[in-house]
């Protein structure tokens, strides 16, 4: 019964129940009287939507209800939102064509739900769902964005010209114009950024339920954000006032952004069970997930790093063509807008940067964050341009990075494109990677490697990233259409037992873990009597959940000023009971103690005393030892690192083995050692996903989903990964309490140019200089080959 | 039809329609909702179970062929008093889970491998590991713990 701290590495409260089966994950859970929802979805990628005949259907066994657009349309349901909104460059708002709950008049990707049937089994559900008669009448598709742009492109949505959402920039083109003049080198690269598919491990599901006596509704969910769900789906979709509805996000398996939006499937499902008055549950199938869930990246950029006769960055120049897919998503047109072109700067004094984005609907899946969201695209671009440039000037590819870096000394650094970075030491990153890397005995490592016939290369990458999502007033100038705030409400028992109300969200961060190490040093409280509370609207004040790595920048940060305000008030109690002046009590170690005398009450004293007052003077001081905290950042965080990779190429079978993995990363404080290293090395192996395994491919004719299983979407797997090296370095953070930073993303953002950037090095030999992700045996072979025959046909 | 098997370690008799598969037995009928669904392909492992000691996905194993058979799920792994299996041990001191979702199969599949493999290396394990997808931990503390369980369960330091 010991209080464990900042620091420290306790093993995670949360894993005996996911060790012993005993999680409660949205799927376990069973109400009376459920019945079960199956959505109808579009085969088409594109296609007006006729007549939907459901008579069969609702003759079919156990069948309850069917559902459809019309029936949402004629009850006034609302269009799902989108949470930010973007500004054109000609200050044209973003097109933001409304979004169905279930599809109306069209269908605008493959997976776009059309109907919902309600039987009383899930089997009795997906039967009858082939019996609803949808009249479809195909349209051609747009696939491509390039496609999409040309004008005789057909329209995924009729009042959105060319399917173009919006023509975005950000930065100074006449500052980079004159560093086009002036430069000595111009490094050029045209480059795609694949789209991803996150699939967390637990399929999405949902459950709805209303209770008719109380005129209240209960949506259980897999969701990162309970709060925003009930406050979007509450407030604009269903009209339902938010007190009387009630969201709940138990345990959920992973989330990697695919969890953070407000779906169609809840608002359908909470609609269905008011108008039923039973509970319905409806759980994704995985292959349903690959077409329901919202997609990750998905870019096509070029780019142009200008630099003078000494390897010194001039200025950086990005057009980037970004999909959208059918819809826009709850933050998808920020994504690669707002959380992409700031990033470009990287950890590099770049004096001029300009960066245009348009953003392009599509009949493909609606794409939004994916771990690392719009940071690991920006951090791609660049740090492959460097290396590019870094070959075409001959300057070595460490040093052009030294030579441009931003000296520790140099922080606070404002960059061109809006953000102003807090702290970092970038150098001291590189540094220590070169070493931990033994970057000094690759040649050796690579001689011995050709001796075995094996091309072996060796990539770098440096990243920051904006986390700690997010400072509101710097988030509503970019045009988040809300603040993005934490509260945490300490509620000290009078057992001296904490629970914590967190508006944040755990789905394998392990919170429960690190917020309690983070109340234990600051209540000096036993580690094992802190209990978190997260995940239901009914039980938490509000929050605005889990994304872009601010559960502890920002909730973390509520978390600790409600532990102070915990103290004051405890102060106050021990100064009525120890009748001393409140300036007089000291909190230290546990104790409250007036200064210079031995006089003092224990917190536990404190807190048994805060629930039984019998002469409290109660105009001053009121019973209770519970308070609560809002918690807005001034800025948002800057966690930064250097990642090398080294891989292998088996130039005969395009095969690739990574040999070797180090990642360096500043994530600021560290509270738990443990959990950090965890969450670096699954960022770092989504990364590696995405730059050797990853790739959701549409058919160019149909927009039929082709990687939309297992089978055929390759997950990374525990056999074709190394073991990954961590060494962290430490700069706090200059504006949070605890000098947090945020470590959920770093892996995500600094991988896949690491991994890609050996790729290209593996492969110089043969004059190869770029190769898109993901960088699959196929791929690599076909540009061996197709090296080694120019090379052939050149002599 | 009527399917009479050994479920952790007590008889059951359960009577069910010939299609059910064992992991749906499982979820909606018995109440032990630790073996999970996280595909559709028998790709993932998320729903391996022991039949008769060796691991198997219960997404793709009828009910109606367990007669005489014995299955453990991730709730039988434990003492009934509630002392953790020492592969679950190893997988808490050593982080190998964040969300969890895969966590069940995992462990099944890990006290398989230690039963087959005493003294593994860790290419052998990372090779056994390709029917279980995790998307949290990059395998790497996975393959720590269960490196550490199957020591600890042939009782080595």
């Amino acid at each position: 019964m010991t209080a464990i701290g900042i620091g420290q590495a306790p093993k995670r409260k949360e894993d005996v129940r996911f060790l012993t089966g005993r999680g409660r994950y949205v799927s376990d859970i069973k109400l009376h009287n459920m019945a079960a929802a199956f959505f109808v979805r579009s085969p088409h990628a594109h296609a007006k939507i006729g007549a939907i005949d459901s008579s069969a259907a609702l003759e079919a066994e156990g069948v309850v209800a069917v559902f459809t657009g019309a029936d949402l349309e004629a009850a006034k349901v609302g269009g799902l939102p989108v949470g930010w909104g973007i500004t054109g460059s000609d200050g044209e708002p973003m097109k933001e064509p409304f979004y169905p709950v279930l599809a109306v008049g069209k269908v605008r990707h493959v997976g776009d739900p059309v109907a919902v049937v309600v039987a009383e089994t899930p089997e009795q559900a997906q039967a009858a769902a082939d019996l609803v008669m949808v009249d479809y009448e195909p349209l051609t598709p747009v696939v491509s964005m390039l496609d999409a742009l040309k004008p005789e492109a057909p329209l995924v949505h009729e009042d959105v010209p060319q399917n173009l959402c919006c023509d975005w920039a950000m930065g100074d083109e006449a500052a980079v114009e004159e560093a086009r003049q002036k430069a000595a080198h111009i490094a050029r690269i045209e480059l795609v950024n694949n789209r991803l598919i996150g699939n967390p491990m637990e399929p999405r599901a949902a459950i709805a339920e209303y209770d008719r006596a109380r005129d209240h509704y209960t949506l259980y969910t897999t969701s990162q954000f309970p709060h925003v769900v009930r406050f979007l789906m509450g407030g604009l979709v269903l009209n339902i006032p938010q007190h009387k509805l009630r969201v709940v996000a138990p345990d959920v398996g992973g989330g990697f952004g695919v969890k953070q939006f407000h779906y169609a499937e809840e608002a359908a499902l909470t609609f269905i069970a008011g108008k039923l008055c039973r509970p319905v549950k409806w759980v994704s199938e995985r292959s349903e997930g690959f077409v329901s869930d919202r997609q990750g990246r998905d870019h096509v950029t070029e780019a142009e790093l200008m630099l003078d006769e000494n390897g010194k960055f001039l200025g950086l120049w990005v057009s980037t063509l970004a999909n959208m897919g059918g819809y826009l998503s709850t933050f998808g047109p920020n994504i690669p807008t707002n959380l992409y072109a700031p990033l470009l700067s990287g950890v590099y004094k770049l004096p001029a940067i300009f960066c245009n984005v348009k953003v392009v609907f599509t009949n493909t899946l609606p794409v939004d964050a994916y771990r690392g969201a719009g940071r690991p695209e920006a951090t791609f671009v660049l740090e492959r341009l460097v290396d590019v440039a870094a070959i075409e000037t001959g300057i070595d590819k460490i040093e052009i990075r030294r030579r441009n870096m931003i000296s520790k000394e140099e922080y606070p650094y404002q960059t061109p494109v809006v953000v102003e970075y807090d702290s970092g030491d970038p150098m001291a990153c590189l540094d220590k990677a070169i070493e931990v890397a033994d970057i000094a005995g690759f040649e050796a490592r690579r001689t011995e490697a050709a001796r075995r016939g094996k091309y072996r290369g060796l990539g770098l990458s440096t990243y920051v990233e904006a986390c700690g999502l997010a400072p509101s007033r710097l988030a509503g100038q970019m045009g988040a259409r809300g603040g993005l705030y934490e509260s945490a409400t300490v509620r000290v028992h009078p057992t001296s037992h904490v629970s914590v109300m967190i508006g944040t969200h755990n789905h394998g961060q392990g919170h429960e873990t690190t917020f309690a190490q983070i109340v234990s040093e600051q209540l000096g409280v036993p580690f094992e009597d802190i209990d978190i509370v997260f995940g239901d609207t009914d039980r938490v004040q509000f929050g605005m959940g889990t994304y872009g790595s601010r559960s502890l920048v920002v909730g973390g940060a509520a978390l600790s000023k409600a532990g102070d305000k915990v103290i004051v008030k405890g102060r106050k109690i021990a100064a009525h009971l120890l009748e001393a002046s409140f300036e007089d009590i000291a909190f230290e170690k546990g104790e409250f103690k007036v200064a210079g005398t031995d006089r003092a009450k224990t917190f536990a004293e404190i807190a048994g005393a805060a629930y039984v007052p019998h002469d409290y003077p109660l105009e001053t001081l009121e019973p209770g030892l519970e308070e609560q905290a809002y918690y807005d950042p001034i800025n948002f965080t800057y966690p930064g690192g250097a990642h090398f990779c080294e891989v292998e190429i088996d130039p005969d079978s395009g095969e690739i083995e990574l040999c070797a993995y180090t990642a360096v990363d500043d994530v600021g404080t560290i509270i738990n050692p443990m959990i950090v290293e965890g969450q670096l090395h699954g960022g770092i192996v989504q990364g590696i996903g995405q730059a050797l395994f990853e790739h959701g491919i549409y058919d160019e004719e149909t927009g039929q989903l082709m990687s939309g299983s297992f089978m055929d979407y390759c997950m990374p797997r525990a056999d074709n990964l190394p073991s990954i090296t961590i060494s962290p370095q430490v700069t706090a953070c200059a504006h949070t309490p605890m000098g947090v930073k945020g470590c959920g993303e770093c892996g995500t953002i600094g991988s896949p140019a690491a991994v890609i950037n050996a790729v290209v090095d593996a492969l110089k030999p043969l004059g190869i200089t770029h190769v898109d992700m993901p960088a699959t045996p196929n791929r690599l072979w076909a540009i061996i080959r197709n090296a080694q025959s120019t090379s052939i046909a050149a002599e | 039809m009527k399917v009479s098997f050994t479920l952790n370690a007590k008889p059951v008799t359960v009577d069910v329609d010939p299609a059910t598969r064992l992991a749906d037995l499982l979820r909606e009928d018995m109440d032990l909702t630790g073996t999970h669904i996280g595909c559709d392909t028998s790709q993932c492992g998320a729903c391996l179970v022991l039949l008769d000691g060796e691991s198997v996905k219960s997404c793709t194993l009828l009910v109606a062929s367990l007669e005489g058979r014995g299955v453990t799920t991730v709730e039988g792994l434990a003492d009934p008093d509630g002392g953790l299996h020492p592969m679950q041990t190893a997988f808490r001191e050593n982080h190998g889970l964040q969300c969890g979702f895969c966590t069940p199969g995992m462990l099944i599949s890990a006290v398989d491998f230690a039963n087959r493999n005493p003294d593994p290396t860790e290419t052998e394990l990372r090779h056994w590991l390709e029917g279980n997808i995790c998307r949290c931990t990059g395998y790497q503390n996975i393959v720590k713990s269960i490196m550490a369980g199957t020591a600890a369960m042939h009782q080595r330091a």
